[in-house]
């Protein structure tokens, strides 16, 4: 049983890695007079887009909403027909609006087209605030339909059950649960402070996982790259930084700013480094979970890539296997990746709330 | 440089999209699963240290009774022995007791037969005289009737007397 399954997952990536290449070689045909631009297919994949490109010439529009002068402003990204060059001018409540490599910009009062600088910035616009729901937030929304349709049923097993033994799914995410718990939250915070951080920890753990996830899998409605975009992994990383200074105690603060048993020229060479070190901790975990999250869709993209560089379906026998190859590991990079996130933040939690007697 | 330069728009989506996630499953997932896990586990906890428990009292119970059998054994044996003590005493005692009351028995027996004797005796002696005065009342009537016979008597009994 356990083969089988094992297998048709293989069977599966395998599958999907064909379906991605043919939806990458049926864009190649449009326009085969043009050399093939690797960065370019990447860094369009990898980076956040209005409206969801599916395979060849389908795509799902999205809503794009934005925060202007005029109020809100609704329409969808339909009404840029594909335009990411700014070229395609959408009028609503008297502004006009473009769309320059999927952001969206408004133009100042006056002017009826768009021109750009040395550096193709636009001069003559500018960006309202911008809480379109777009490919990232579309998959986000998703993936919380997604953990709520599995957690909430998990719950329900549990609460049907006279003895507590959950069924069905829950049986499968009892042991993660647990594991969350016995194995991040109680060593790293202790047996009698874990409890207040349990559901962070939990929520943390499941919405990475589960976002990375998503994100292996290569077609419609999945595949956008949110847990490998910044502004999604430094937000979650405010959030543990947030949670950290607020259970910090005052041992926290002493052993930060004057660390205890050392003579005062090191405590003065100390404490800069220790306040460098509390807001680098944060970082490095937002910049840790962005760049092993883009680099596995990176890897992926450029080992297909392989096929339209090199111009030969030959080389299909070789980047199709390293694929599933890496495929496969990154189906367990994600996972390690969601419980480093979670365990370091356990582990910041852990030391602001140590106390004196714990040395 | 775009790709890392964080978009307003998805923060505040992702910070609305964690927060609404930590609050719903905070209160309707988390909390009933660790409740349900951390009962599960006590329960378990609980259920182990009671078979302990119950094997400990076993044991104990095993103990006591083993114990509470020997003690009964060993009352049993005393109370044996107890018995066997008595019923030689009383055996003895009996015996000691019918010695006693049958020496008692003969000597009263005894002294009735000597005092019986005694009167006896007295009896026959007081017989004895009176028939021995009735006949020497009558022989000396017989003898002394006539003179010769008197003085036959006087003299044989002078004879007998010497005098010194």
């Amino acid at each position: 049983m356990q083969n089988n399954r094992f297998k048709a997952f293989i069977t599966a990536v395998f599958l999907t890695v064909f379906t991605f290449g043919f939806a990458a070689s049926d864009k190649e045909a449009s326009s085969e007079d043009k050399p093939f631009d690797t960065k370019e297919l990447i860094f369009h994949h990898i980076k956040d887009s209005h409206g969801f490109h599916v395979a060849g010439d389908v795509s799902v529009p999205l809503p794009v909403i934005l925060w202007t002068d005029n109020g809100l402003v609704t329409f969808m990204s339909s009404a840029f027909h594909h335009d990411i060059e700014g070229e395609v001018i959408v009028e609503r409540k008297g502004l006009k609006f473009v769309n320059v490599h999927e952001k969206i910009y408004q133009l100042d009062s006056g002017a009826s087209t768009v021109s750009f600088d040395a550096e193709s910035h636009p001069t003559n616009a500018s960006r309202p605030l911008d809480l379109s729901i777009t490919k990232n937030v579309f998959s986000m929304l998703l993936s919380m339909v997604v953990i709520f349709l599995i957690f909430l049923t998990a719950a329900r097993s549990y609460r049907k059950s006279t003895d507590n033994v959950p069924t069905g799914i829950g049986k499968f995410l009892e042991p993660i649960i647990v594991f969350i718990r016995d194995e991040v939250a109680i060593p790293n915070i202790g047996e009698h402070k874990y409890h207040k951080y349990m559901p962070f920890l939990l929520t943390l753990f499941f919405f990475i996982w589960i976002n990375n996830i998503f994100g292996l899998i290569p077609f419609f409605p999945f595949s956008s790259n949110l847990s490998g975009n910044i502004a999604f992994t430094a937000t979650l990383a405010v959030f543990t930084f947030i949670i950290t200074l607020f259970s910090s105690k005052k041992y926290y603060w002493k052993h930060m700013l004057w660390m205890p048993g050392l003579p005062i020229p090191m405590k003065l060479f100390l404490a800069p480094i220790e306040i460098i070190g509390m807001f680098v901790k944060p970082i490095a975990l937002l910049i840790r979970l962005f760049a092993n999250i883009t680099a596995g869709h990176v890897i992926v993209l450029s080992l297909i890539s392989l096929i339209f560089i090199l111009n030969t379906e030959w080389a299909a026998l070789v980047s199709v296997p390293f694929t599933v190859f890496i495929s496969v590991i990154e189906v367990l990079v994600v996972a390690i990746q969601a419980y480093i996130f979670t365990m370091l933040s356990a582990l910041y939690f852990g030391q602001a709330l140590e106390a004196e007697h714990d040395h | 440089m775009d790709l890392v330069t964080p978009e307003w728009g998805l923060i505040i989506w992702t910070s609305l999209a964690f927060l609404i996630l930590l609050f719903v499953l905070g209160k309707f997932a988390w909390k009933p699963i660790l409740k349900a896990v951390n009962d599960r586990e006590d329960s378990i906890k609980n259920a182990l240290s009671e078979a302990e428990n119950a094997r400990k009292e076993m044991q104990d119970l095993q103990a006591d009774n083993e114990r509470i059998l020997k003690e009964a054994r060993a009352e049993r044996e005393s109370m044996l022995k107890e018995a066997r003590e008595l019923k030689d005493k009383i055996v003895s005692d009996a015996k000691e007791q019918a010695g006693l009351e049958a020496d008692k028995m003969i000597k009263q027996a005894q002294a009735t037969i000597e005092s019986e004797k005694k009167a006896a005796v007295a009896d026959i002696k007081s017989q004895v005289a009176d028939l021995s005065v009735d006949i020497a009342e009558k022989v000396i009537k017989e003898q002394l009737a006539n003179k010769d016979k008197q003085l036959k008597l006087v003299k044989d009994m002078l004879g007998d007397i010497k005098l010194n």
